[in-house]
């Protein structure tokens, strides 16, 4: 049925739909609609049967979700940001453990300094951490993600992460196709799961492993997740059969096939992309986007070769590693390895920080007209103005303050100074 | 209790044998049908109290729920001696997750059983002290509040004994540790800090939180018992020498424990939603100072100089604890 709703709300009626047993919940914004409206529909009974728990941290909630899946319910949780941060040691056990639980992240920044805006930083920290991620490019795409990841998870015994841009998509209303109950239990069978804890036939799950088979146990965690590889595509397939919708699996191109340049990004902000590439195609440019959907396992050959033709790849990133650069870039190469392709990683978007098709046009401009350097990390929209006079500062001042702070008070936002007020 | 009161004291400590009991009152590890939970073989230290403690829990708590159990461990000692890859030691269906979690895994444990109705099969969550009283302890409170139907266990040894024997928030004043050594003004861990980890269970107005120690065997295994006669939040805080971290002899964990509650320094009690409704009386008081002369823990201040100061003030806790939980009140049995 197609409706207009708020992106929580319809993850948390998709996640419904997929008859979680157990949800673990703790508040952090902007993940808070989905874990309420998840409570509500058990409260009233439209999930059931289902245990809802509220946890007194998403270290709590990670656990809570890591025992009930060990004991064979289908697990459930949500988080965004700091919270992601604060369950990382039980993400970790819960992919080592190879549990499938499905978690969205509602992406949002890392703070210091505290911000509760979309960026990818909180995702991108955890790309490691052996859970696949998923990225969703729109509330549709998140719903249907939502209901290929419980499927994915459990034929592989691992867990899936769906993220969803903080507010640009947690929070926007748009109009989307939600399946019937009927579709999804045709789509999704009941959890089975390869180990559980049960009385009858008792098992021990977690034991200590040493040096004798430690890398054996990691290598089967990497060769479940490269199994991904092939199965996200099979899935997707079988949902644009069920669903009557594509659904994107690994890699989606937009324009692209005959693009001299390729934008690369993940996430809601695809949409703008495709916009500035139809426009830029209007006026004769040859510019195509590659949307990233599953970041982990990483598609290397699907991007590569979805970028093969191209000249210039400009791969426009809401993260980057600090001391190094590009994050998502850095893969890209890895994919590009012995192809004649410049490669501009572009941090974008920060903290929430629109990313208008004003600043894409711009960007893509400078690329086109080599005002920017290929292989130098370049950060949209930034304020030179305001870096610089702090960084004055800094060198003027062995005690110039927080930086923070400052910055704020330069643009005004901090009416008085509070530090440094004579200088 | 329902046990019945017997004046047998042929062993000179009040205990009494099992061979002169009613079958019927015999221990469950007197049992020819025990479940040796945690069975031979695995790695604990000679001597380990840990490891009785946890096989006198989990035997008396299969014994409880007809085997129907599945038990949450946090990582220490307990979780690196049993079950050392490729073997296991645990014969229950047995999780372990992370240091801090343990109670949390037992919440999902229980919250999964709950809703396919599996309302035979119960949860246990484990963990020393450490994993419970410092890095497990957002996950406990969260636990008892919510009321999960889990019985928490956790085995105090007073210490990181897994890590090199550091000083947890179990930690006694004075105790040596590698992170308290006798250096200094003020030897040993600091007067002053430390929490007690069945007040504050208390404080949750659970339905159920007892002290034991591996000293009394019936004891423990009736708290046990009886904790598995309710549903929702259960603490059970077992006192569990340790020969290594302690610095006592592997022979003396059981005296060492029946001292520790003669002495006052351990008050056995249980308490039902919060309130205080029984106390094991202390039958022959002793002084602190024949408790810490056993442990090299405590040889500091037995040493040049003496510090009778500090044994002074050991004694004072151990004579509040005997007036705020009323050990010598009744009249021992």
């Amino acid at each position: 049925m197609r409706s207009q709703l708020e992106g929580s709300l319809a993850v948390a009626k998709a996640v419904a739909l997929c008859r979680p047993e157990v949800i673990s919940a703790y508040p952090i914004s902007p993940q808070t609609h989905i874990v309420e409206a998840l409570s509500d529909l058990v409260r009233t009974g439209e999930l059931a049967p289902c245990e809802y728990l509220m946890v007194e941290s998403e270290f709590g909630a990670m656990s809570a979700a890591i025992g009930a899946s060990a004991a064979g319910a289908r697990a459930y949780t949500a988080t965004a940001s700091q919270g992601l941060l604060y369950m990382a040691e039980a993400l970790y056990n819960a992919s080592g453990l190879g549990l499938p639980i499905v978690m969205t992240v509602a992406n949002r920044a890392i703070g210091a300094p505290i911000n509760i805006w979309n960026d990818h930083s909180d995702a991108m920290s955890q790309r490691d951490c052996g859970w696949i991620q998923l990225y969703a490019e729109s509330n549709q795409h998140a719903v249907d993600l939502h209901v290929q990841a419980f499927r994915l998870a459990e034929e592989l015994s691992l867990p899936v992460m769906v993220c969803m841009d903080g507010f640009v998509l947690t929070h926007a209303i748009e109009p989307v196709e939600l399946p019937t109950q009927e579709q999804v239990d045709a789509f999704l069978p009941p959890f089975d799961p390869r180990q559980v804890l049960d009385p009858d036939d008792p098992v021990t799950i977690g034991a200590m492993v040493g040096p004798e088979a430690f890398a054996e146990v990691k290598y089967l965690m990497h060769a479940k997740q490269m199994q991904a590889l092939d199965l996200i595509p099979d899935i997707s397939g079988s949902f644009s059969q069920a669903f009557g919708r594509t659904s994107s699996g690994l890699v989606r191109t937009y324009r692209s096939a005959d693009a001299d340049t390729i934008v690369v990004a993940l996430g809601s902000v695809l949409g703008t992309i495709e916009e500035v590439v139809d426009e830029l195609r209007g006026e004769g440019e040859r510019v195509g986007a590659v949307g990233i959907t599953c970041f982990r396992p990483y598609p290397l050959e699907e991007i590569r070769a979805a970028l093969q033709g191209a000249r210039r790849v400009i791969v426009l990133e809401k993260a980057f590693a600090v001391g190094l650069g590009g994050i998502v870039g850095q893969n890209v190469r890895l994919a590009l390895s012995g192809h004649a392709v410049s490669v501009y990683d572009t941090v974008a978007g920060l903290g929430g920080r629109p990313i208008t098709r004003r600043t894409l046009r711009t960007l893509i401009a400078d690329v086109l007209e080599e005002r920017l350097e290929p292989d130098r990390l370049a950060f949209l929209d930034l304020d030179w103005k305001l870096v610089e006079r702090e960084l004055q500062r800094v060198s003027a001042d062995p005690r110039s303050g927080p930086h923070a702070e400052n910055i704020l008070r330069d643009i005004g936002s901090v009416a008085a100074s509070a530090h440094g007020g004579a200088r | 209790m329902s046990a019945e009161k017997l004046k047998l004291y042929q062993v000179g400590t009040f205990a009494v044998g099992n061979r002169l009991l009613d079958p019927e009152q015999r221990t469950v590890q007197a049992r020819m049908e025990r479940s040796n939970t945690l069975t031979s073989g695995h790695r604990a230290c000679r001597g380990c109290g840990e490891a009785l403690g946890a096989r006198y829990a989990l035997d008396a708590a299969m014994r409880a729920t007809d085997g129907r159990l599945i038990a949450a461990n946090a990582t220490g000692c307990l979780e690196v001696f049993s079950t050392p890859y490729p073997e296991s030691s645990w014969q229950l269906p047995w999780l372990h997750s992370l240091f801090g979690n343990a109670p949390a895994i037992a919440s999902g444990i229980a919250a999964a059983l709950k809703v396919k109705g599996r309302n035979d099969v119960r949860v246990i969550g484990q963990g020393g002290d450490g994993g419970t009283l410092d890095i497990g302890f957002a996950c406990l409170s969260g636990m008892f509040e919510r009321n999960d139907d889990v019985l928490y266990v956790c085995y105090d040894n007073e210490a990181y004994m897994n890590t090199g024997v550091q000083r947890s928030s179990a930690t006694p004043p004075a105790a040596r540790t590698a992170n308290t050594k006798p250096l200094g003004d003020e030897p040993g861990n600091v007067f002053g800090q430390g929490k007690s980890a069945p007040l504050i269970a208390m404080a949750h107005e659970i339905p159920y939180v007892a002290t034991a120690t591996v000293a009394d065997l019936h004891d423990l295994e009736d708290k046990i018992e009886r904790a598995m006669e309710f549903h929702g939040a259960r603490y059970v805080h077992i006192l569990v020498p340790c020969p290594l971290g302690w610095g006592s002899e592997a022979s003396e964990t059981i005296k060492i424990a029946r001292l520790a509650q003669e002495t006052g320094l351990f008050p056995v009690f249980e308490a039902e939603a919060g309130e205080v409704v029984a106390v094991s009386p202390i039958r022959q008081r002793v002084s602190v100072e024949e408790y810490l002369r056993t442990q090299r823990r405590f040889a500091h201040l037995f040493g040049d100089p003496p510090r009778a100061d500090v044994i002074a003030q050991l004694q004072s806790r151990a004579d509040r604890n005997i007036r705020r939980f009323g050990l010598l009140a009744e009249e021992a049995a």
